[in-house]
């Protein structure tokens, strides 16, 4: 016995430290933890609906039956998150969905027209002067164009880059593949723009009949190949060091540095090197349909003012905290002391669930060793054990995912306070049970017992039928169209899970050491069990 | 102790009392937009506009403007207050919007646009396409559970059925309501009525189950006792946790829909009525219903069969 009381004050302790850390996170401006090389503040993290917004959906605009190639569509969300940033968003998202689509998420950003413009816009291949300076692969450099440009400088339509190779005209010109990319490289020297994507005509892949190397053959317009001769001539290098290089860059990125190896006179060119077939496919669909590796199209547009959601914001957070307090007031009359306990349990509740979504995975793990410690302290059930082992594998499966907190939308709050309300059931199931107990005439400690382990099954089955919904409901939420949904889902989730924890082993912990203390006292009065 | 479902008649006509009205307006809107409920651009594609105006317009006047660019099907409606509306209407390209809400400016002064939605109709027809998988996979998985439920209980099937009978209730009641509020008030059905819908649908069979368990428990406890106060007294040991639960889950959204923002005041309410249908036919529709088919007698009695808890 004495054995049992020593084990339900360890268990209390635990979850007060818990209930400490869940408070650390929590709490406003919270510090964050910055030792031992884990480097992590605890925010929250705004969805688009409460900061207001504009969300884009762009489709790649091919036929519906053609494959296309996850690396092109990589590429293309690459480039857009580059003329994105361009914006000057803070935090924009930029990321494929599904093999076809690219969502791109601009906070705070109000004209949705002008987002769109940045994002379809043309985007810009040159070739630019690089002297006799390497530019590694993912450089960013500055150009002279359209500065020091006079005749109708824009751009390629769509069309994209990526590793790839250096115009060389109708003879021989070398591109030198950078093997390093290194892509967060800024240069601070502006280099002259020799031609754009303008000139460019043609451009295909062939394979050289006595190397068996792969290149790309290029032709350029005649105004191109006027230029391309005078810079060729007066720059060439003849394959001598050092090169002088001819960088070619797409949107002021690096793509390739070849060098010029001769003269270019008429306008035609190959650029080769140690290519394979597929860069240099991809290069040469590149160089013909300008930057995007995939053409893009519009599909949906969705604008949030930001005075809706903050205000949405404000009215949902005043709406939880008054079903809050009714909440608890509730069980606070109807089950008196058992209430009470159930009430701390319920703000615990809400704690946790904060901290997850502000800390992520980290707190869900504290939770399932919590879970596992309390089977090992008590092992007369073995669903804390299971529940702590699936808990967690979904720790495991979050961490691995590199999944952080989760982001708060309007739908995610709604989900989070109906999650509250329905928080207590679990309680009031063990409750009821706990009363049907007393009133079979059972004595007090048996009847909490048998209310727990009772009522566990009704628990239980109620909590996975409501994870099913959830799990459908985050397969809908998956459509681009009923993205608001997943929030929903994956608030309401948690907070089934982190309810197990609470209303059951931490409301058990709870009536067993205040039945420990006070017992018989407790058992007599009537007005504190609500008999 | 209390009869319930000895007044099991009046439950039956109390539900049809909403359920009729409902029907007639979701036959009415089958006719008009064909769909039981209108359907919002996350299923039809199409473009959504809110604008504030700095002065009271007439919907109308504001619609003519739409028309004007050829824009024949939009609807515009005021909402919060008369200088605000919503404009639904066909996907168009940024231009177009932008020119005819200079048109709008130029006829009725500085106008603010609150918001801009745009679906096209390949994501429309997929997020239809996933609403139809989810909706299937629900039922699929609602039959699974009373099916597994009931295993072992005898007469599964009326069980099992009346399980349904409540949950089709549910459906009916939601919808209905719905429907009637997209023609009353304007409303459209949006992702998050289905996942409303959805979400009530479980809990609602839950609760259902949990009576039903309680009967299959008794009875073999209670033997000599007619069956109606067999169930009549399941349902009294049960409904203390059903309403506890349910008004637990009533208050926090009752809060939502008197405190909450307006934008999620739809979903909220969907919710809320599908809540409180799902406890109420629980109880009063799937219980009875049972009885109706265990003793073949519609109308309880109510003095015979009683016995004094």
């Amino acid at each position: 016995m004495r054995l049992m009381k020593n084990r339900n004050i360890i268990l209390l302790i635990l979850i007060l430290l818990l209930s400490l850390v869940a408070i650390y996170v929590d709490i406003n401006n919270s510090p964050g933890i910055h030792v031992a090389g884990i480097d992590r503040d605890f925010e929250i993290k705004q969805g688009l609906d409460l900061q207001g917004g504009v969300q884009v959906l762009l489709e790649a605009d091919l036929p519906p039956g053609e494959e296309i190639d996850p690396q092109a569509m990589e590429q293309a969300s690459r480039i857009v998150g580059n003329r994105v940033n361009a914006l000057g968003v803070t935090e924009p998202l930029v990321q494929t969905q599904g093999a076809r689509r690219i969502i791109v998420e601009l906070p705070g950003v109000e004209d949705p027209d002008q987002a769109i413009a940045t994002i379809q816009e043309t985007s810009l291949l040159e070739f630019v002067d690089a002297g006799y300076e390497f530019l590694p692969l993912g450089t960013f450099v500055e150009t002279t164009y359209p500065l020091l440009w006079s005749d109708g400088a824009t751009t390629q339509d769509v069309s994209s880059t990526d590793l790839v190779p250096t115009p060389t005209p109708g003879s021989e010109v070398t591109a030198t593949l950078p093997i390093t990319p290194a892509p967060s490289q800024i240069s601070e020297r502006v280099y002259a723009t020799v031609l754009t994507g303008q000139h460019l005509k043609a451009a295909d892949a062939y394979r050289d009949p006595n190397t068996g190397q792969f290149g790309i053959s290029f032709e350029l317009t005649e105004d191109g190949a006027q230029k391309f001769a005078e810079f060729t001539t007066t720059h060439a290098d003849y394959d001598q060091q050092p090169y002088y290089y001819l960088s070619i860059v797409l949107d002021k990125e690096v793509i390739s540095s070849p060098h010029i190896s001769s003269p270019i006179p008429e306008g035609a060119g190959q650029i080769s090197g140690d290519f394979t077939l597929e860069e240099v496919e991809r290069l040469a669909i590149q160089l013909r349909f300008g930057a995007l590796p995939i053409p893009l199209r519009v599909e949906a547009v969705r604008t949030i003012g930001p005075t809706l959601g903050q205000d949405s914001v404000q009215r949902s957070l005043r709406a939880g905290a008054a079903g809050l307090i009714i909440v608890l007031l509730f069980m606070l009359i109807y089950y008196r002391g058992p209430g009470l306990l159930a009430d701390l349990a319920l703000i615990l509740y809400g704690l946790l669930n904060l901290a997850v979504y502000k800390a992520g995975w980290p707190v869900l793990l504290l939770i399932s060793l919590l879970m596992i410690v309390s089977y090992l302290l008590d092992r007369r059930d073995t669903w804390p054990l299971i529940l702590g082992a699936l808990m967690l594998l979904l720790t495991f499966v979050l961490a691995v995912s590199g999944l952080v907190g989760v982001t708060l939308t309007l739908p995610a709050i709604t989900g989070f306070i109906l999650s509250t309300g329905m928080a207590v059931d679990a309680n009031i199931l063990v409750f009821e049970r706990m009363k049907e107990e007393l009133r079979a005439g059972r004595s007090l400690g048996p009847a909490i017992e048998a209310g727990f382990s009772r009522a566990w099954t009704s628990i239980r089955d109620s909590n996975i039928s409501t994870l099913i919904t959830c799990a459908i409901l985050y397969y809908f939420g998956s459509r681009f169209g009923a993205g608001a949904v997943q929030g929903f889902a994956i608030t309401l989730a948690l907070g089934v899970i982190i309810n197990i924890f609470t209303a059951i082993i931490v409301t058990r912990t709870f009536l067993r050491v205040a039945f420990d203390w006070f017992g018989d006292k407790l058992a007599a009065s009537k007005l504190l069990l609500g008999t | 102790m209390f009869t319930i479902v000895q007044k099991r008649h009046w439950y039956f006509l109390l539900s049809a009392l909403f359920i009729i009205p409902g029907l007639v307006a979701m036959t009415y809107s089958i006719v008009v937009y064909g769909s039981p409920v209108r359907l919002g651009i996350d299923f039809t594609g199409g473009a959504l506009l809110e604008l504030r105006f700095e002065q009271p317009v007439q919907p109308a006047e504001v619609r003519q403007i739409f028309v004007d660019y050829g824009f024949v099907g939009t609807t515009v409606q005021t909402t919060t207050d008369d200088q605000t509306v919503l404009v639904r209407t066909k996907q168009m390209e940024p231009s177009t919007r932008q020119q005819i809400v200079e048109a709008q400016r130029a006829q009725f002064g500085p106008v603010e646009e609150l918001r801009f939605e745009s679906v096209g109709p390949a994501v429309g027809a997929e997020v239809t396409r996933a609403a139809a998988i989810a909706v299937a996979v629900a039922a699929l998985f609602i039959l699974g559970f009373i099916i597994f439920s009931f295993r072992k209980v005898p007469h599964a099937f009326r069980y099992g059925a009346c399980a349904i009978a409540a949950m089709i209730h549910d459906i009916l009641v939601t919808v209905g309501l719905f429907s009637i509020a997209c023609l009353v008030l304007g409303w459209e059905a949006d992702a998050l009525f289905l996942t409303a819908v959805l979400t009530v649908i479980g809990f609602s069979v839950q609760d259902t189950i949990v009576v039903f368990d309680r009967i299959r428990e008794n009875i073999p406890k209670r033997r000599g006792e007619p069956y109606e106060t067999i169930v009549n007294r399941s349902l009294l040991e049960t409904i203390h946790r059903s309403l506890a639960t349910q008004l637990n889950a009533i208050f926090v959204l009752v809060a939502l829909l008197v405190f909450g923002g307006a934008t999620m005041k739809q979903f909220v309410a969907v919710l809320l009525v599908g809540l409180m249908s799902g406890t109420y036919s629980s109880i009063f529709n799937a219980v009875p219903l049972l009885v109706v088919w265990e003793t073949g007698r519609l109308v309880g009695r109510v003095s015979k069969d009683t016995v004094p808890a």
